[in-house]
């Protein structure tokens, strides 16, 4: 009991006093989660509005697939993107397993689904209340589609919240195509597993602790935006 | 207005505007319309009758090119002596667009149209002044009473000065005042030679606003003639007792 009430001190005063390597651990896993979520937000978007908008066979056995790729584990997508990376994979020449980029690779492919999943719902809906009126006044596919989601702004703004919680909580992926390389590649979920596994529990349990504080800030945010258009929505109705 | 077994030669015979040539639309396993053959002439105001489900805002989306004929086709008639396509507009029975405000309705619609901003701006003010809404400019439109969302309606269609107006069910659901309101805009509209092809419920909306009737029924229509002769002379047998309110529930 007082190992892990003194872990948590310490990691408590690592916070308190900006630990230079629990920062940088802190950094990195922001930048590479926050680049992954955009450049999954540019391709996640336009597949789910797409998808919404357009028809062409074949587009039922899409969204399936997007759908069921929805549970995809990102040990799974780690594998592949190694593979891909890997020096004898395909994109091999490219030279970035291992680094920041492979990492933000894999997590944009594990978030595109997401994004694009919940993105293609926020337009079918804005499509069923005005879709006809949108197309009355002239307006084709793609125009509706981006009318909807620049209409539905805060819906997407949540969505890539979500995606964001998803990328920087995830430990395959990264650990397999960034290798956990101290003050490479080294975020804040592998260093946990990592220093969990040394027994160096403090700095295990400070960077938990701004783990769940990271998850659980986005997690109020998402809320307040939920609470907030809810609460519009009833007094404007 | 001419169509399937009716005389088209009542009075002095307009240009055609749009035509539906043995029209069918499927929704799925679901015939909405079928065999349809209608033209709707300038200047024409044209009510459309009928029980829930006969077909009318079908109709209206099929004349004004929302759905696709599954079979027979839709014709547009350059107008004269512009040589272009009339303008079309619509009022759905959702009357506002998306959750923007009165203002921002009615501006979008007009970028949508491809208008220059000054013109936007000169357009919204004038329509909103016209339907009496420019005091709420800015209010959310969802705000608005149901006889206000008609009007912001209204406003938006005669900003984009169509030359084609279709109205599905514009008064189903206001109180007797806003009613009226609506309805001496939409003779505003008809005053100002727009086309007006509207569906209602209300029998005695279509004798006031129409120049013309047609009747649906199960998709089909059985009856469009002259307002006077609709409602003064024999009627195809359902639309008959759907004058005399003998319709059972199907």
């Amino acid at each position: 009991m007082s190992t892990v009430a003194d872990s948590l001190r310490l990691a408590l005063d690592m916070i308190r006093h900006a630990d230079v390597e629990l920062v940088r651990i802190v950094g990195l896993s922001l930048r590479v989660s926050g680049t992954a979520c955009v450049a999954g937000a540019v391709v996640g978007l336009a597949l789910g509005a797409g998808l919404a908008v357009a028809r062409f066979p074949g587009q039922r056995l899409l969204v399936w697939a997007m759908n069921t790729l929805l549970a995809l584990p990102s040990v799974v997508v780690g594998l592949l993107v190694y593979l891909l990376l890997s020096r004898a994979g395909p994109l091999g020449a490219w030279g970035i397993l291992f680094t920041p980029a492979a990492m933000v690779v894999a997590q944009s492919i594990l978030v595109v689904p997401l994004i694009a999943a919940l993105s293609r719902r926020l337009v079918l809906n804005g499509l069923r209340d005005g879709g006809d009126q949108l197309r009355s006044l002239g307006a084709g596919a793609a125009t509706s589609a981006l009318l909807l989601l620049v209409h539905e702004r805060w819906g997407v703004l949540t969505i890539l919240l979500t995606a964001f919680g998803r990328a920087v909580a995830e430990v395959g992926a990264v650990m397999i195509v960034g290798g956990n390389i101290e003050g490479v590649t080294r975020v804040m979920t592998t260093a946990i597993a990592l220093e969990t596994s040394k027994g160096d529990l403090p700095l295990a349990l400070a960077l938990g602790v701004v783990l769940l504080g990271v998850v659980g800030l986005l997690n109020l945010f998402v809320g307040l935006l939920h609470g907030g258009t809810a609460t519009e929505r009833e007094a404007l109705a | 207005m001419s169509a399937a077994g009716a005389n088209p030669g009542d009075g002095p015979v307009s240009a055609p505007l749009l035509s539906l040539h043995d029209a069918e639309v499927r929704f799925g396993g679901v015939t909405a319309l079928r065999g349809v053959n209608l033209t709707v002439r300038r200047g024409e105001r044209l009510m459309l009758v009928g029980t829930n489900g006969s077909g009318k805002t079908t109709l209206l989306r099929a004349l004004h090119g929302l759905v696709p004929c599954s079979r027979g086709r839709r014709e547009v008639h350059a107008l004269a002596p512009q040589g272009r396509e009339p303008v079309a507009a619509m009022l759905f029975q959702n009357p506002f667009l998306l959750n923007l405000s009165v203002q921002a309705n009615l501006r979008l619609a007009l970028w949508l149209r491809g208008l220059p901003r000054a013109e936007r701006a000169s357009r919204c003010t004038d329509a909103l002044q016209r339907v009496g809404l420019a005091a709420l400019a800015r209010r959310p439109a969802r705000v608005l009473s149901g006889g206000q969302q008609q009007r912001l309606a209204l406003a938006r269609a005669w900003a984009l000065q169509p030359d084609i107006l279709f109205l599905d069910e514009p008064t189903a659901s206001l109180d007797p005042s806003a009613k009226r309101e609506v309805e001496a805009l939409v003779a505003e509209f008809a005053g100002d030679g727009v086309t007006v092809v509207m569906s209602t419920h209300n029998l005695g909306q279509a004798k006031r606003l129409g120049s013309h009737v047609a009747y649906l029924e199960d998709g089909q229509l059985l009856a469009a003639l002259p307002v006077e002769r609709f409602f003064n002379e024999p009627l195809p047998g359902a639309a008959d007792r759907f004058l005399k309110g003998e319709l059972p529930f199907a």
